[in-house]
């Protein structure tokens, strides 16, 4: 059966491969926090399984320190020049995309089809990771079909890997560690802290008013915590339904669906969404970090109003 | 209440643009000393938490392929489709995208999409070379604009998309909560009032692409002027 374990083998590797090439990229004047930087989080990948919560939070906390104090740079693997890029994409046309669109079409077979598929009696793939497995194979067959048809010297694709790894540099982790902070949240009750100042301390006598709170507060507790998610059952069980359902008897399935929209309005405006407004701005190379929270905001300002007056219009009504 | 500090210093934290690795890191030590743990037990729960998190990271195997790519002209290549079809702007590429994706993404297949796999490679040369055929050349100002549009797009749609389709996470998690609160609602009923803020979002956000396009060339002729 292929597991996610077989995922982090990859995922292990790949990181690792990029620490051992940074350790020897004399253009980088940081390489060895490079070299660090990419071990650790190829070791977490590789022996996280093996290892206690407090060696693995003593690695984490190494990542942090050497990825939060700017001992990470940029390396210089190198690669092609744009001519030679140009020249490329004109002999080789439209067929560059293939490989690319390989990996959704690969994922998407994957979780339709693979689910119930058995080698031997077992399950080809860890049925509660269908996708994130599929995805991984997608990635390692389209590798695969790009290297027999390019032809490039073997450590292309890795050197090619840290060039971009690079560029995203600590934000890489980001996604993960505020993953991790929601954690501690929940374990700590800030989510219960939340939801009481908001219900005792908020104008909520009318149903309009109930409306207003219920989807400007998904919208603010999901910027703050970065994940509608961890919002949603805090304000509904805080508002949503002891009033907008049971003071006055709004429809509980078109609360719930707006008020899941409205905290995706608050997504679009938080840092703390690394994955959707940190990590593409890096992908990007925007020299703002926020420069794509900037864009969203007048959207997110808009759809909030919108959902607000749309669940007021519809909530009470059926 | 002591708990609520951990959110403070990721608010205040942001704010003067500390690095955000070093925010969280704060935020996670605030929080749990607030709720009366030791430093040993903050870091183990971290540590647990940031292992058991680790396929979060997966998506990012996917950088030697995008690379690779790259290597032999991927972007190039986005430029060269984009500048071949005529009555393609920024406005109209972005919008087209946009509703690929939401479509897409309301019928399951959120895959189709994503910063790594289509934005950096695609969608946002694309975006650029509609820019720079429209108006010659563009500011590094508009570059970046440009960029950020394309990453927004692909936010936008997949967010105000994905709900309409009845076994997305969210969908389910609001099931689950419900019924934990003695409230049975199908799937489907969830779905169907996610529609209206779906076509609202095209709307929305359709008119703002739309409108960037004019926006480019205003700026572009005043900067000639």
């Amino acid at each position: 059966m292929i597991t996610l374990q077989f995922c982090y083998l990859m995922a292990g590797l790949a990181f690792g491969s990029y620490a051992v090439l940074s350790a020897f990229d004399r253009s980088n004047r940081k390489r060895f926090g490079n070299a660090a930087f990419w071990g650790l989080f190829a070791s977490s990948f590789l022996f996280g399984s093996y290892l206690t919560d407090w060696q693995n939070g003593l690695l984490v906390l190494a990542l942090i320190v050497l990825g939060g104090c700017g001992l990470v740079g940029h390396g210089k693997p190198s690669t092609t020049s744009s001519k030679e890029r140009r020249e490329s994409a004109i002999l080789r046309g439209n067929w560059l995309f293939a490989p690319a669109l390989l990996v959704p079409a690969v994922a998407l077979l994957g979780t339709l089809f693979l689910k119930q598929a058995q080698i031997g009696g077992s399950a080809l793939l860890d049925p509660k990771n269908v996708t994130v497995i599929s995805l991984v194979l997608g990635v390692v067959i389209a590798l695969g079909v790009a290297m027999r048809w390019l032809r490039p010297k073997p450590p292309a694709p890795l050197q090619e890997g840290r060039r971009l790894a690079d560029m995203i540099g600590w934000a890489i982790i980001l996604p993960q560690l505020l993953a991790s902070l929601g954690a501690i949240f929940a374990l700590s009750g800030v989510g219960k802290a939340v939801g009481e100042i908001a219900t005792r301390y908020l104008p909520l006598g009318q149903p309009f008013e109930a409306v207003l709170v219920y989807c400007v507060g998904m919208a603010a507790f999901t910027a703050v915590m970065g994940n509608a998610f961890a919002a949603f059952p805090v304000m509904t069980a805080g508002i949503g339904l002891p009033l907008i359902v049971h003071q006055f008897h709004g429809n509980a399935a078109i609360m719930a669906a707006i008020g899941m929209l409205s905290g995706f309005c608050g997504t679009l405006t938080t840092p703390m969404a690394a994955n959707f407004n940190i990590v593409p701005a890096a992908l990007l190379e925007l020299p703002d970090r926020n420069g794509v929270i900037k864009v969203q905001l007048p959207t997110a300002g808009l759809m909030l109003i919108a959902n607000t007056l749309l669940m007021y219009a519809l909530v009470y009504r059926f | 209440m002591l708990t609520l500090l951990g959110i403070a210093a990721v608010v205040a934290g942001f704010a003067i643009r500390l690095n955000p690795l070093l925010v969280i890191g704060a935020a996670a030590f605030v929080t749990g000393w607030a709720a009366g743990f030791s430093p040993v037990e903050i870091l183990s729960a971290f540590g647990k938490a940031f292992n058991e998190n680790r396929y979060v990271s997966l998506v990012w195997l996917i950088l030697p392929l995008i690379g690779l790519l790259e290597r032999y002209g991927l972007q190039e290549r986005a430029r060269m489709l984009v500048a071949r079809i005529r009555v393609m702007t920024v406005g109209r590429l972005l919008l087209s995208y946009f509703i690929i994706r939401q479509i897409t993404a309301s019928l399951g297949l959120t895959a189709l999409g994503s910063h790594a796999q289509m934005v950096r490679p695609l969608i946002a040369p694309m975006a650029e070379a509609a820019a720079e055929k429209e108006l010659g050349s563009l500011s590094d100002e508009q570059r970046y604009r440009v960029r950020a549009h394309a990453a927004a797009v692909d936010n936008i749609a997949l967010f105000f998309g994905e709900d309409v389709f009845i076994a997305i996470g969210s969908i389910l998690l609001i099931k689950g909560f419900l019924q934990q609160s003695g409230i049975v609602v199908q799937p489907f009923e969830l779905s169907v009032w996610a529609i209206p803020t779906a076509v609202l979002a095209l709307i929305i956000h359709g008119t703002r692409v739309l409108l960037l396009d004019r926006k480019l060339k205003r700026e572009t002729a005043q900067a000639a002027e």
